[in-house]
This record gives C-alpha cells, structure tokens and sequence, in this order.
C-alpha cells in the first residue's frame, strides 16, 4: 500500500525489483533493485553485456520468473506474488511472447502453432481459425498458413512466431533477442513488422537484444548493467 | 478443451506411430492373452457341461468298489452287483425314475469283411431311457427278446459306420465273438465327448443275451440310475446310498463297499478345473499387462524429456500446469486404450481360431472385454499420471532454455 502514492499510469511498473540466484556465498544478483515504467504504445529496447541481468527482467516482465524482492505492478495490479499458475493465466491474456529461436511447435502447421494460445484462451474452433488467419495476414504469411515450421525460412518461422504472440490480442509483446539467429536483412524485416505493429496497431513491445542497429527500431533505450538500469533515454527514433 | 486435448494427444500419437505402436505391445499382448484365454476357456467350460447335461444330469452311476474313479473293483472281496440288486434298488426308493443294469466288455463286431473293436453292453431298455439315447432307425428291445435274451442289438453311429458304410444296418447280422445278433436298431449320434472318447462307438443288446453268451456270468458292472425330475439328485444321491446299504447288507460303521457318482458333481469338477486353468492362464497374462504399463510410462517419460520444450512453450503462452498434466495424462490413456483396442480385437480372434482348433463354442465374454477395456485405461491413468506431472512441474524458463 505504500507505493500507492508512487503509482503511476504506467502499464508494466517495476519498484526496486531484485532477483537473486543461489544461496549464502554463491549467491548471485541477477537483478538489484530495478525501478522501470514502461507506458501503453512504447517500443522499448533492452541492451547490456551478457549477464547483465536483461534477460532476467524480461523473464520477470513476462511474469516467467518472480523477483526475490520488490513489487510489479501490471495494468495496476500487484503481480509480483501471484501463483505459478495465477501467472499464466496472466501471460495467456496479457502477454505475448517472441523467442530467439522461434519456439515453434515441430511438425505442426503454421496456422496450428498460431492457434496455440487460442486455445487455452477457449476461443471455439472457427473463431479461432480466423483470430490465428487474421493474425498470419499481419505478418504477411497467409498463404504459408498450412506450411509446417521445417519448410519455412528462419524469418519466416519468426513472423510465425510473432503472429503467434499477437493472435491472442496481448497488451505487452515480449520479444527475447527476436533477430538474434538471422542475417541482417531478415533482421531488417522483422524489426519492420514489430515496427510496424508497434505504430499501427499501438501494441506495447518490449525487446531484448545485443544489436544496437535493431535496438535502433524502438524508441526506447534501457541499458543494463551489472543487474542496474544505468541509462534509460530515448532512441533517434523517438525524436 | 478436453477435446483439444484429445485430438492433439491422437495427433502426437500418430507422430510417432511406430514407436506408439511398439509402446503398446505389452498392452495388446496382456488384453489379448485375457481375452483369448477367457474366450476359450467359457468355451471349454460351456462345452463340458453341455457334454455331461447330454449324459443326464440328472444321472446317477452306481458301481461295485471304492475307487471306482480308477476303474471299477480292486481285488476279490468285493461282492459284484446283480440284476436283483437293481431291480431291489428301482423298487424301493421313489425318487428315482429307472434304474438300469449295465454290464460291459470288449469284443470284435464282424459284418462282412468290415470288423471293429467296440464296447459291448449287455443292459435293458431302461437304459435308453437314463441315458437318454434315442432312436435313430429301427426300434429298442422287447419284452420277449430281453427275457429270453435273444441275440438282437442296438449299435451306435461308429459302428454303423465302420461295418455298415452307406447301407441300412438295421435287419443285418453282425458277429461278436462267436455269437450272431441282429441289428434291429441304430441310436442317434451323440458325437466325441469332452474327454475326447466316441460316445457313439458301442453295441448294445438284452443284459441276458450278454451274461450268457458274451461273458458266460451274472454279473452286473454297474446301475445307471435316472432320478425323477424335479427331484434334487443330491438329496436322490443319499438315499440311494442308504438303500443301497441295506440291499449289500453293510452293517453300521462299516464303508461303503460301492461308490455312487453323481454326474452333476463331475460337471462342476470338470468346469472348476477348466475354470481354474483359466484363472491361472489369465494371471499369467495380467502380468504382461503391468509389463505392459511399465512401457508406457517408460516411453511417456521419454516423451516428456523430449518435448521439454514444446511444455515450455505451452507454459509460456499461458498453458497452467494441469492443462500440461493432463495432456500428458490423455496421451498416455488414449495409447493404452489403442493397445486394448487392438488387444481385444486379437485376443478376440485367437478366441475364435482357438475355439475353431478345440471345437468348443465361441463364447466372448462382453464383461472381460469391457474390464480389460477398462483396465488398460487405469493402466494409462496410473502409469501416465508420473510423466504428466514431471511435464507439469516444469519451470517454463527451464524448460524453454533446453535444446
């Protein structure tokens, strides 16, 4: 109750979130008293040399993983307490994920792996066909909707994911090092798509990634070190 | 939901078909072996008693001896029966319809060039009746012919056969040892018994005829008696015993110098020994149905270490940890239900084959298919529920890091 007077707008707000690792001697501090607000419509970019705890607050950001200490105010809801499974109906209907290695579903179809989260939202089957169609469309992939996961190119299997993250209508996408395994044009052109549905759509991103020039997407730049933000400022982009 | 889970269990089945395949052996080889074991087993059961209902289970046999089981009187002292005996026996108790004499021996039966060695009985018409044999052709004894013992007979179907091949026997003489005798009747065919014996394989003529001419004696070999219907052969069983007694004047504590065989007690030993086979068979085969379960959870934890990140995933996007639970709990269900399935439609097959080889009756039991239907689903359910909670308990960000 004490932060009710620090509350502000913000959709995702971090106040002193640690996270720490291990027990007594080797304990680790992944995070160490983070303070972040990150607001509707927002393209953020997390940027930090390995360890430096940004894929920690992304995992906490995306209710994956719990802080050891301080609050997580979601849409104004503390969430940083909630039960394993508490969380995942958090992450069902709030949350999208974007992994590294896409995560996608082997020998199932595109427009099946789309549908996923659709499923444990409930939505009946012809509903949910065309959430999932309607979703492929706006990462330009329908007409690979029945293409397993083998048989599309790495940017394509991404946009896959993406339309996969977006179909179940989040408020946060959480992309984890999206382009971390393409080239640089396909990086180019999933950045475009994030881009793209960060402006049109105003779909909250939040990005992990070790590329300043995809970090240059967002508008947005946190830089993390040693488990502590030490700079957050706008990107070119923002200007 | 649940039927989400279902299809993609079926679909995740179906992706590895082989090796589903494989992983349910031990359930289609446990339900089949149940299955074929119970199938044949009621079969043989149903078919001993059928064979000794044909007898007359309503049927007593009374024989000279204590061990009558293993053939008739041991040594000297026992006093044999005669016809006064049976006669005595019918005229005192009520409860007993007829009782016939039997006496019996081997002997070649010559027609022409045809010869055949057979049983030759010597009894009256009471007989037919006890045993209920009926006629097929021609007639049974008469009166004139059983007091004189004339030389007439009866024969089974086999000996028809073997002397007669395809013409009329009845009006025929046959030889049997050195005495001619008239066929003047021809019994219908009872077919082979469950020990395997031809029941059909048998003449039979006036129990004089035989005491004379056959065994040059008086002796009787036992008392085929048939109890009065609606009477409880048990109850008919002890009084015969009593009445019997009296006729071989035992006196009080001394045993029984004559055993009476109930035909309904041999049924029910016959079919308890079939039923016990069965039982044991089938536990025998139970076992490779836990067998069986092991596999499944075997190749489920496999599953679950493989498709580590696929939970991963799920979990994720919003999957909670019973949906995971039970995906894996449904996939191991429905893959021991595939094997009972195939297992019952097996075990169902080598029933019939089984029952076709032994030519006993086809009897599948509906309540062991649907138990062994059932069992392979608490197979899944127990055997499955381990690996569905190893997947539930993932940590999604573990689990998302595995390769």
């Amino acid at each position: 109750m004490v932060d009710q007077t620090d509350k502000s707008d913000a959709l995702i707000q971090l106040r002193n979130i640690s996270r720490v690792y291990g027990m007594g001697e080797a304990q680790v501090k992944a995070l160490d008293g983070i303070n972040l607000d990150i607001h509707k419509g927002e393209f953020v970019a997390i940027m930090g040399p390995s360890g430096s705890g940004k894929s920690t607050a992304m995992n906490v950001v995306g209710c994956l993983d719990v802080p050891t200490d301080g609050t997580y105010h979601f849409n104004g809801v503390e969430v940083a307490h909630l039960t394993q499974d508490q969380r995942a109906l958090l992450r069902r209907h709030y949350l999208g994920f974007i992994f590294q290695g896409y995560n996608l579903l082997p020998r199932t179809s595109a427009l099946q792996n789309v549908e996923l989260p659709l499923i444990y939202k409930g939505m009946g089957r012809a509903e949910r066909h065309a959430a999932a169609t309607d979703a492929l469309a706006k990462v330009g992939l329908a007409h690979r909707a029945h293409h397993d996961p083998s048989e599309l190119s790495g940017g394509q299997q991404q946009r896959v994911a993406i339309a996969r993250a977006l179909a179940g209508n989040p408020e946060v996408i959480l992309a984890d090092e999206p382009t971390g395994n393409l080239d640089t044009k396909l990086s180019a052109e999933i950045m475009e798509v994030l881009q793209r549905l960060n402006e049109d759509e105003g779909l909250t991103i939040v990005m992990v990634t070790h590329e300043a020039d995809m970090a240059a997407f967002a508008q947005r730049l946190i830089w993390m070190v040693d488990g502590q933000i030490e700079r957050d400022s706008p990107t070119s982009k923002a200007a | 939901m649940l039927w989400e889970t279902v299809r993609l269990a079926v679909q995740a089945i179906f992706r590895n078909a082989l090796r589903s395949f494989l992983t349910v052996l031990g359930i289609v080889i446990g339900v089949g072996a149940v299955i074929a074991m119970v199938t044949v087993g009621q079969g043989s059961t149903e078919q001993v008693t059928a064979d000794v209902e044909k007898l007359g289970t309503n049927m007593l046999m009374v024989m000279p001896g204590q061990d009558a089981m293993e053939g008739g009187p041991v040594g000297t002292a026992i006093q044999l029966f005669d016809i006064r005996m049976n006669d005595l026996l019918e005229e005192e108790l009520s409860v007993i319809d007829v009782s016939a004499p039997l006496s019996m021996g081997r002997a070649r039966a010559v027609f022409g060039n045809e010869n055949r060695r057979t049983d030759v009985v010597g009894t009256d018409n009471r007989y037919f009746t006890a045993a209920q044999w009926e006629v097929e052709r021609g007639r049974l004894f008469d009166v004139t012919e059983l007091q004189s013992g004339k030389p007439v007979c009866v024969i089974g179907e086999t000996v028809r056969e073997d002397l007669f091949g395809t013409s009329d026997p009845v009006g025929e003489e046959i030889r049997i040892q050195n005495l001619s005798c008239e066929v003047i009747g021809l019994l219908k065919s009872k077919g082979a018994s469950t020990f395997g014996s031809d029941q059909d394989d048998f003449v039979i003529m006036p129990i004089r005829t035989f005491q004379r001419r056959i065994a040059g004696n008086t002796d009787v070999s036992m008392f085929i008696v048939s109890v009065r219907d609606g009477v409880d052969t048990e109850r008919a069983k002890t009084q015969v015993e009593a009445v019997m007694r009296d006729i071989r004047r035992i006196g009080r504590g001394e045993e029984d110098d004559f055993t009476v065989m109930d035909m309904k007690q041999l049924a029910t030993m016959l079919s308890g020994i079939t039923g016990i086979l069965t039982g044991l068979l089938s536990a025998v085969a139970a076992v490779s149905l836990l067998v069986g379960g092991i596999g499944i959870m075997n190749i489920m934890l496999v599953s679950v270490t493989e498709r580590t990140r696929e939970i991963g995933i799920r979990l994720a996007i919003g999957a909670q940890a019973w949906q995971v639970l039970l995906q894996f709990l449904v996939e191991a269900i429905i893959l021991s239900l595939f094997g009972g399935l195939i297992g019952i439609v097996i075990g169902l097959g080598m029933g019939l084959l089984g029952a076709n080889m032994l030519s006993i009756p086809f009897r599948p039991d509906p309540q062991i298919v649907l138990l062994a239907f059932a069992f392979s689903a608490a197979v899944g359910v127990i055997f499955g529920f381990f690996p569905a909670r190893r997947a539930a308990r993932l940590n999604p960000i573990d689990a998302l890091r595995r390769e």
